[in-house]
């Protein structure tokens, strides 16, 4: 029963069964294993390698599992210019082949809106599933939603098993091996921005992309909760997320919120900005804004 | 000042530590916020200008006969409808009568073709300014360091700039109609 650390769930569901009702955590014996985050410096590594080398195997392709710290000095806030967004949704599908989303069944982390020009930003009238001939449609716009990266995030402080938090750039993860699955995240996020793997996801090993990162793209076993990490397996890196790069009419802006030279800082500062649902009081570190 | 250290541009034709925005042999920088820039400290590459297939040195045809600043009909280059500013200007006053292979500022100074954004800086300050910051244009790369910008002419036809619903595939590329990419499954139907 005290095997392989990750085991946890299977292990979780027997002493469910075996117990009645409250286990204090506390109680767990200690094999029950820990969030990575956790673990001494060289446990992680040899979990790390670990799973790189489980990944490798079951997708027989060469991969890497990186678990990039945050660089210091670094906040990563997003700008989304709507008076250029086209409504292409280039970004959705960049995001899912980056980010070794499942196929099917179908989960994206992006999620465009269009909306009509007479109403203004709405989201009870909003359209996810528009599909004309070509875009943009006559009397609509488009806003993208995906994870706001909240710096009040609501997501983290539900969760029971403190499986998700806010990283020190701001990005807010998810330890796949230590969610439980209760979706508690997904009904306290107001964006709809975490999703569920109902079933086992269905990624194809030609479909894989091989640099992985531990709390990003990382292949997700069913049952757990996932969402956008502004690509954090790029970003660490210094580079732009792939939905910034995807975009054909550079609509999408990414930068270090704490350098006063970026991107982000430069539309915050000149352009008129707005966040969604501003009275939740939840701080998106993803601002919306017309370039025009 | 320091919005703008980070915007050093160098072109990938030169590989130089000069921005492109700083004409080798022209004179003093017009614009002062661009003279006061501090030295590159980072790498930004720009592809090269989107010429149409073989039409590049237009040297190679336009040195033989004289310039001629008539509007008229042309006989060559019908493909270009000119929607810019039309009523107002023609070819000679944005490109170089004397050297075909370059433009011509306001100020009389030529520009190559890979600093036309110069040129188009001069109307459009504004979008100048943006696209400068990286905000107007499509930027891929680093967030912090080495970054590829677009030229101005890369997405805007200079001849005819504005983007019309439903244009058929005129002028450069990207310019095509966008057809979005398949909606997402909606929940329950699978």
């Amino acid at each position: 029963m005290c095997g392989d650390p990750t085991d946890r769930r299977s292990f979780l569901r027997q002493v469910a069964g075996a117990a009645a009702g409250g286990v204090a955590a506390g109680l767990l014996p200690s094999c029950v294993g820990e969030r990575l985050r956790d673990l001494p410096r060289d446990e992680a590594r040899r979990r790390l390698a670990r799973l790189e080398a489980e990944t490798r195997a079951r997708f027989g392709r060469e991969v890497t599992l990186s678990a990039q710290e945050a660089q210091p000095g670094v906040v990563f806030g997003y700008a989304l210019d709507l008076s250029r967004c086209i409504g292409c949704r280039r970004c959705v599908y960049a995001c899912v082949e980056e980010n070794n989303q499942s196929r099917e069944p179908q989960i994206h982390w992006i999620k465009v809106l269009a909306m009509d020009k007479r109403r203004g930003i709405d989201l009870v009238h909003a359209d996810a599933y528009y599909n004309p001939p070509a875009v943009p449609e006559d009397g609509r716009f488009y806003v993208p939603v995906q994870c706001q990266q909240c710096d009040n995030a609501p997501c983290t402080k539900v969760c029971p098993v403190r499986a998700t938090w806010q990283e020190p750039d701001g990005i807010v993860v998810v330890d796949y091996d230590w969610c439980i699955g209760c979706r508690y995240c997904m009904a306290a996020c107001p964006y709809g921005a975490r999703h569920f793997n109902w079933s086992e996801p269905g990624l194809r090993a030609a479909e894989l992309n091989p640099a992985l990162h531990y709390l990003g793209n990382r292949p997700r076993p069913m049952g757990v909760v996932e969402k956008c990490t502004f690509c954090i397996q790029r970003t660490r890196q210094g580079r732009y997320p792939a939905c910034v790069e995807a975009c054909p009419v550079g609509a999408r802006k990414f930068g270090n919120l704490l350098d006063p030279g970026s991107e982000v800082r430069y539309v915050i500062e000149h352009k008129r900005v707005l966040i969604l649902k501003e009275e939740l009081n939840t701080m998106p570190k993803f601002f919306y804004f017309y370039g025009t | 000042m320091r919005l703008l250290a980070v915007l050093a541009l160098v072109s990938c034709s030169t590989a130089g530590e000069t921005p492109p925005w700083h004409s080798p042999e022209g004179p003093a920088d017009p614009d002062p916020t661009l003279a006061a820039m501090p030295p590159a400290t980072e790498r930004t590459e720009v592809p090269p200008p989107p010429f149409s297939e073989g039409i590049f040195p237009c040297s190679q045809c336009h040195s033989r006969a004289p310039a001629n600043t008539k509007r008229r009909e042309l006989t060559f280059h019908r493909e270009i409808v000119l929607a810019h500013d039309e009523g107002h200007r023609w070819c000679l006053d944005c490109h170089d009568p004397d050297d075909r292979d370059k433009l011509r500022l306001a100020s009389g100074e030529r520009v190559a073709f890979e600093e036309s954004f110069r040129l188009c800086g001069q109307c459009h300050g504004d979008k100048y300014r943006d696209w400068r910051a990286g905000v107007h244009g499509r930027r891929s790369g680093e967030w912090s360091g080495h970054k590829t910008y677009l030229l101005c002419a890369h997405c805007h036809n200079p001849h005819r700039p504005g983007f019309h619903p439903g244009f058929r595939g005129e002028g450069p590329p990207g310019r095509e109609p966008v057809i979005p990419m398949p909606p997402p499954v909606r929940p329950g139907r699978r």
